[in-house]
């Protein structure tokens, strides 16, 4: 009760004065995440990605320094904003997280079912989440331009589209419930539209992110779990089909955009 | 041990401006677990800046600093080659100290 | 006699004093102020660092966003362009303990510090310079702390 009061205060604050003499909640609120932008804890994940992607591990004690990205063994700068595309080796679509847990698997022995049931925020996701950070910040400002050539890139586009409009679950939501129209916004949490390109920095291209509201570091394959967890929907599941095609569709929407991950968020 | 900081240190004119970034989980003692039991406050309370190896700055901080801290000041007379080195202490008796030097 | 709390502010007075005279190791300077972190009010905090009152001045500077999206994570900084500053405290007066950092400063840095604050609700926010003749001036402005959304 007392929080609705006071965000009723805040709101008739705001209201009573006249329009020239305060500035808008929202230009408050853009002056408030550009004070964050330098000394973003995102860059404490970063360090400790670079690290975990060096570091022998697991029970092959190998390093990551073989992964395939999608650019070749190794190659790290430029994967991030060509991600998800299709990879022969496992013929699956994959995005950046699931990828790298292939690679751990693969590469360095680690139990890929275990550790795709870990919820986030524990144990080997967080080496997931730091290593995702790191490789996403290889990319930072470059332009998304995610791979279509082969066929199950397309398929998934088109599988992550009907996702996004799939209305379900007990609140009868879907992804474009919030995410489909221009100018949408949650109390003072503006939504960006994403069934097309919604500008730079901006939807899929600021996530990794460091949300401040909980002091945690998130991936895609996190928020993306956690949107169908606001929707009343059960997870789909870490580096489930589900995400990767949401994921996909997306990321081909946002061809052009530029990258700003990791970034940081309320 | 605790993770390590992230310091950048660019000089600029006469001066070097420091910003550091700690990781530190700065509980304040007021949050409730799922049990409802408080969680004890843990945090960073002390926290010295050097340069060249001489303490320019000295700082205590309470629990409300927020969560993975961010810091920033300027050093006199601070030129590029320089050394700065951060050490905090928290009211676990943890340490922590990083090194770097001014670009 | 004097009662416990007295007394702490006492020694922690006089150590604060020993230390700004340069003459304590590191570490050694003072035992954490932990009296001045458990104040409710600014004036209090100021107290248990030496000076009885505090003057608002125009040479003091807050810096801080008017509305923060989230309290957790609230930017502020102190700064004054005075000479003989000793200690600058940065405060949130609705806090559950009203101090949140306090920083020594020397002639080696500027007078001006800048790290970021939980606040548990809207709130003035001050920045108090404690100066080497026992002045404590002090800078204020207001805070508001939002409900964010569900997202982002």
């Amino acid at each position: 009760m007392k929080r609705i009061l006071t965000l009723g205060a805040l709101c008739l604050g705001v209201l009573s004065l006249p329009a020239w003499s305060q500035k808008t909640a929202s230009q408050g609120i853009d002056e408030y995440r550009a004070m964050l932008q330098d000394g973003n804890p995102a860059d404490l994940f970063e360090a400790k990605g670079e690290d975990l992607w060096k570091q022998r591990r697991g029970p092959k004690n190998a390093t990551l320094e073989q992964c395939d990205l999608g650019k070749g063994p190794g190659v790290v700068k430029g994967v991030f904003v060509e991600l998800p595309r299709y990879f022969a080796d496992t013929r699956r679509v994959q995005d950046l997280e699931s990828r790298l847990l292939t690679c751990m698997v693969t590469l360095q022995g680690f139990n890929g079912e275990e550790i795709a049931k870990t919820p986030f925020g524990r144990g080997e996701q967080n080496t997931l989440t730091a290593l995702a950070t790191w490789i996403a910040a290889e990319s930072k400002n470059m332009r998304f331009n995610l791979p279509q050539g082969h066929q199950e890139e397309r398929t998934f586009y088109e599988l992550g589209k009907r996702m996004f409009f799939m209305r379900g679950g007990t609140h009868d939501f879907s992804c474009a419930s919030c995410h489909g129209e221009e100018g949408k916004r949650i109390r003072l949490q503006d939504l960006p539209i994403l069934t097309k390109n919604p500008g730079d920095g901006v939807g899929f291209a600021a996530w990794p992110a460091y949300r401040v509201s909980n002091g945690q570091m998130w991936g895609m394959q996190q928020r993306l779990n956690d949107c169908y967890r606001q929707q009343r929907f059960p997870y789909p599941g870490f580096g489930s089909d589900a995400t990767v095609a949401l994921s996909v569709y997306l990321g081909v929407n946002a061809k052009g955009a530029a990258s700003v991950a990791p970034a940081i968020k309320r | 041990m605790a993770d390590p900081m992230r310091i950048r240190a660019q000089a600029s004119g006469d001066k070097a401006t420091v910003r550091v970034l700690m990781s530190h989980e700065m509980e304040s003692g007021q949050r409730r677990d799922a049990n409802g039991k408080l969680v004890p406050a843990w945090h960073i309370a002390e926290v010295t800046a050097e340069h060249n190896g001489k303490v320019v700055m000295t700082a205590e901080w309470g629990p409300a600093v927020a969560k993975n801290p961010y810091l920033q000041f300027s050093v006199k007379g601070a030129k590029a080659g320089d050394k700065i080195a951060i050490s905090w202490k928290d009211n676990r008796g943890d340490t922590r100290r990083d090194e770097a030097t001014v670009s | 006699m004097q009662n416990r709390r007295e007394t702490l502010r006492q020694s922690a007075v006089v150590a604060g004093l020993l230390a700004s005279t340069g003459l304590f190791p590191q570490w050694a300077h003072a035992a954490f102020n932990k009296a001045a972190f458990e104040t409710k009010t600014v004036l209090d905090a100021v107290k248990a660092y030496g000076p009885g009152s505090i003057t608002e001045s125009k040479d003091v500077t807050i810096t801080g966003p008017d509305i923060a999206e989230n309290g957790a994570v609230v930017p502020i900084g102190a700064s004054t362009t005075l000479p003989g500053v000793k200690q600058l405290l940065l405060l949130v007066e609705k806090n559950p303990s009203t101090l949140v950092a306090m920083f020594n400063v020397t002639d080696s840095i500027d007078a001006t510090i800048a790290t970021r604050a939980k606040m548990g609700q809207s709130s003035d926010v001050f920045a108090v310079a404690i100066m080497a003749d026992g002045r404590a001036l002090f800078a204020k402005k207001e805070i508001k702390v939002t409900l964010g959304g569900c997202g982002g």
